[in-house]
């Protein structure tokens, strides 16, 4: 089972990604599981075709100990199963409590069986607090994929993420898988992105490109494979599938200091826009 | 090498800079300085409480009327239920909470949801069994890290049923130590409680600041008081009421017992009602003397002053006999004293009366006026700890203010010697050659009580059994164990019965194993014995 952990600055398409990313895998007839870790609840829209799912956290405060798993996995496109740890409206509570309450939750329930190929974590922004670190501490993800592009703020969110990375990298087994670019049509980008990657000591696994076919398919509640498997776009997701279904490299980052960063991003003139 | 560097070597240079600094010997001559009301070295095992402990444990928790619910899991409420023995008593007009323990009792789900509603819902069933007058939330840390609205529950409860409801966000992490905690207290009291009664001013008329009830401490005090015909308006807080609280502003004179928990509040009544306050203190015959004639020459009546003396000749002839008694059981005998941020202070003198030389003390959570004097205020050094705690101001109460001397008189009363706005901390009375601890831990205590060998250890539950399983007997000077009071002339006498017991009872001449003193087996070589 290779449990997986997908990262990146809020807004980058890390949900998009990972639920075209699974259904890619779910096509290569791949027994998955995807958890969103994200209070809002919506890292599983595209695989049920809607959101009908149940939370770990709301199923527990209302049902109290008598919890079945039926009641909070559900099982979406080409049979994935999913999961919604949820969590609490913002402002009130402790959302990273609620992540590491809802993993052990799974973790209790028997979620994590035997014929899994796949277990994937879809967790909210940055790493914020100790709760949204969970997925990759001892004994869960071992691989972390960071969800990037060429924008400034966007690789300055990877690069704090794969600090993170690196403490739990020393303490338990997790590596960086690499940097997944989403595009977001910035001028050379993709070389920046993989400059950066280098720089990490990873690589850039796959380049998304931009296509408007992602918008459409998101508003009709599916995947792109699902809405269309013969669209350009449907083709990359089963690219990337693959790449990441083939990755042999695992690595401890290396983590930038601010100032090499921020010298990376001029090298690549992305101080001329 | 002294006793001090003896216990201090064994630290690394790390921890020894710190703590040479809190660990000092009283010599004569230039005036001591003492590193206090800093943080706790991690890792050592401190004597210290929480901010918690010290805003619902000491300050808010004895006030009777007051339903005092713990937000937060049930430890923190539990384990300050009926712990510190501040005694109350209701009555027809009074409620007494004081034998309760409320609390919100969070889960998991109340943390990860929010704890607002289960708050909400306790205020509710607070006033729908006990309907009381005043409720006062004190938050525990969880409370603090997932960022519960108190105050905003309290402002929308008062509105809903009509009540006063305080808020204190006194999570345990917060400051140095509970030090923090009676601060944060202090504010609440001051800006929502105190001023907002309407009693009319009575003669002679006292607030007793400082005073927490323990082993009934305060009824003793009060008996002496209304003696001699003052009028106790409040006890802050033991066996206090909100009801009381309210009308504060209306005496004419502020006593403050324990410096270190409630000066706060004894100097912003000064700021906002123009009420002077002086320090007083009710243990210990000379003490108790002083602070009775202190307060009979503020007031400046002769007749007062007279009935004073009469009451003191008459009490002081009532235990006369004993304390007499239990002077020459106790004369020549040494003490260690490790209590509070005032109480250390609080006991020389009464056992300075019994022939007992302090001779190791020093406070869990003072301040350096406390050791030294409130002369050191302006030079001590504001720290991001300190800052960290809210301190308010305030501003003069026009339709309150009043003043009961004038500025000459208030002077010509400090020239006689009334300690007005005074404090002259643990160091007035301390003798030459005691050794001081500020903020003291298991270690510094064991090694102590092997060097300096005390026939008695004055603190509390804490060290309590170290120190007793160490052959040297201990009283708690926080709970009085199961006795007191220990305050008044009889709370003197009481005192001194207890350390008698305690010094004399034959179990510390057995405390020694018969083998260590004896051979258990008898035998011969070789045909000689």
């Amino acid at each position: 089972m290779r449990q997986i952990a997908i990262y990146g600055k809020g807004g980058i398409g890390k949900s998009t990604t990972t639920q075209n990313l699974t259904a890619g895998l779910g096509l290569m007839d791949k027994n998955i599981m995807v958890v969103g870790c994200d209070p809002k609840a919506d890292s599983t829209r595209l695989l049920l075709g809607g959101m009908a799912q149940k939370t770990v956290l709301d199923t527990l405060r209302e049902e109290g100990e008598e919890i079945e798993l039926d009641a909070i996995l559900k099982p979406g496109f080409r049979g994935i199963q999913c999961v919604e740890s949820g969590g609490p409206e913002p402002g009130v509570g402790c959302a990273g409590r609620g992540i590491i309450t809802s993993i052990g939750m799974l973790e209790q329930l028997g979620a994590y069986t035997e014929d899994l190929d796949y277990v994937f974590y879809d967790v909210l922004g940055d790493v914020v607090c100790g709760g949204f670190a969970m997925p990759i501490r001892e004994g869960k993800a071992q691989e972390i994929y960071i969800v990037a592009s060429g924008e400034m703020m966007a690789l300055y969110a990877a690069n704090n993420i794969a600090k993170g990375v690196q403490k739990y990298a020393s303490s338990g087994g997790v590596r960086l898988g690499g940097i997944i670019c989403n595009s977001r049509n910035v001028d050379g980008e993709k070389e920046l992105v993989e400059a950066f990657a280098k720089e990490l000591g990873s690589q850039m696994i796959y380049f998304v490109p931009r296509d408007n076919m992602v918008q459409r398919a998101e508003i009709n509640k599916k995947t792109v494979l699902e809405f269309d498997d013969t669209a350009v776009q449907a083709q990359e997701y089963r690219n990337l599938a693959a790449a990441v279904d083939g990755n042999q490299m695992f690595v401890v980052p290396t983590p930038m200091h601010q100032d090499r960063l921020e010298e990376l991003l001029m090298e690549h003139g992305l101080m001329d826009i | 090498m002294d006793s001090r560097d003896k216990v201090l070597d064994k630290y690394s240079s790390k921890i020894y800079k710190n703590r040479k600094e809190h660990v000092i010997e009283i010599e004569a001559g230039e005036p001591q300085v003492i590193a206090a009301d800093t943080r706790a070295i991690p890792g050592i095992m401190t004597n210290r409480g929480c901010c918690y402990a010290g805003c619902k444990g000491v300050v808010t928790g004895p006030l009777k009327d007051v339903v005092n619910i713990v937000h937060g899991p049930i430890g923190c409420a539990y384990y300050t239920w009926g712990t510190r023995r501040n005694k109350a008593k209701g009555d027809e007009h009074t409620k007494d909470f004081t034998q309760y323990s409320f609390c919100t009792d969070m889960q998991e789900t109340d943390i990860v949801f929010g704890g607002e509603k289960k708050l909400r819902q306790a205020i509710k069933e607070a006033m729908e069994i006990f309907n009381p007058e005043c409720i006062m939330i004190s938050s525990t840390c969880p409370v603090g890290l997932i960022g519960d609205d108190i105050h905003a529950v309290a402002a929308e409860s008062e509105r809903l049923y009509g009540i006063k409801v305080l808020a204190f966000s006194c999570e345990g992490y917060k400051g140095v130590s509970q030090s923090g905690g009676h601060h944060i207290a202090n504010n609440g009291l001051m800006k929502y409680i105190i001023g907002t009664g309407d009693a009319e001013p009575q003669k002679y008329s006292i607030n007793l600041l400082g005073e927490y009830n323990i082993g009934g401490d305060g009824w003793e005090v009060e008996r002496i008081l209304k003696r001699i015909g003052y009028h106790v308006v409040s006890v802050m807080t033991g066996d206090g009421s909100y009801a009381d609280l309210k009308n504060a502003h209306t005496a004419d004179l502020n006593l403050v017992q324990c410096h270190r928990s409630i000066n706060y509040i004894a100097e912003m009544m000064k700021t906002k009602y123009g009420m002077d306050w002086i320090k007083v203190n009710f243990i210990g015959l000379e003490s108790i003397k002083k602070s009775l004639m202190d307060i009979a020459s503020y007031f400046g009546d002769p007749e007062l002053l007279a009935r004073t003396e009469a009451v003191i000749a008459e009490e002081l002839d009532e235990i006369e006999e004993g304390m007499a008694y239990y002077k020459s059981k106790l004369d020549g005998k040494k003490a260690a004293v490790y209590v509070g941020g005032s109480r250390t202070h609080h006991y020389i003198n009464l056992l300075k009366y019994l022939g007992v030389d302090v001779i190791l003390a020093g406070y869990e959570f003072g301040h350096r006026d406390d050791y030294e004097g409130r002369d050191v205020i302006p030079s001590i050094k504001i720290d991001a700890d300190s800052k960290n705690i809210e301190s308010i101001t305030v501003t003069k109460d026009e339709g309150n203010y009043k003043t009961f001397h004038t500025p000459e008189k208030i002077e010509a009363l400090k020239a006689a010697g009334v300690p007005l706005e005074k404090y002259d901390g643990l160091w007035s009375d301390i003798a030459e050659g005691a050794i001081i601890t500020d903020d003291f831990n298991h270690f510094e205590t064991e090694e102590f009580l092997k060097l300096l060998k005390p026939d008695i250890f004055f603190s509390g539950i804490k060290d309590k059994f170290i120190v007793q399983k160490s052959g040297v007997p201990s009283r708690q000077l926080h709970s009085y164990d199961y006795s007191g009071p220990y305050a008044g002339f009889r709370g003197a006498l009481n005192f001194a019965k207890d350390m008698t017991m305690a010094t004399y009872t034959p179990v510390w001449n057995m405390v020694q194993a018969p083998w260590k003193s004896e051979p258990t087996l008898v035998g011969s070589l070789g045909g000689i014995e």
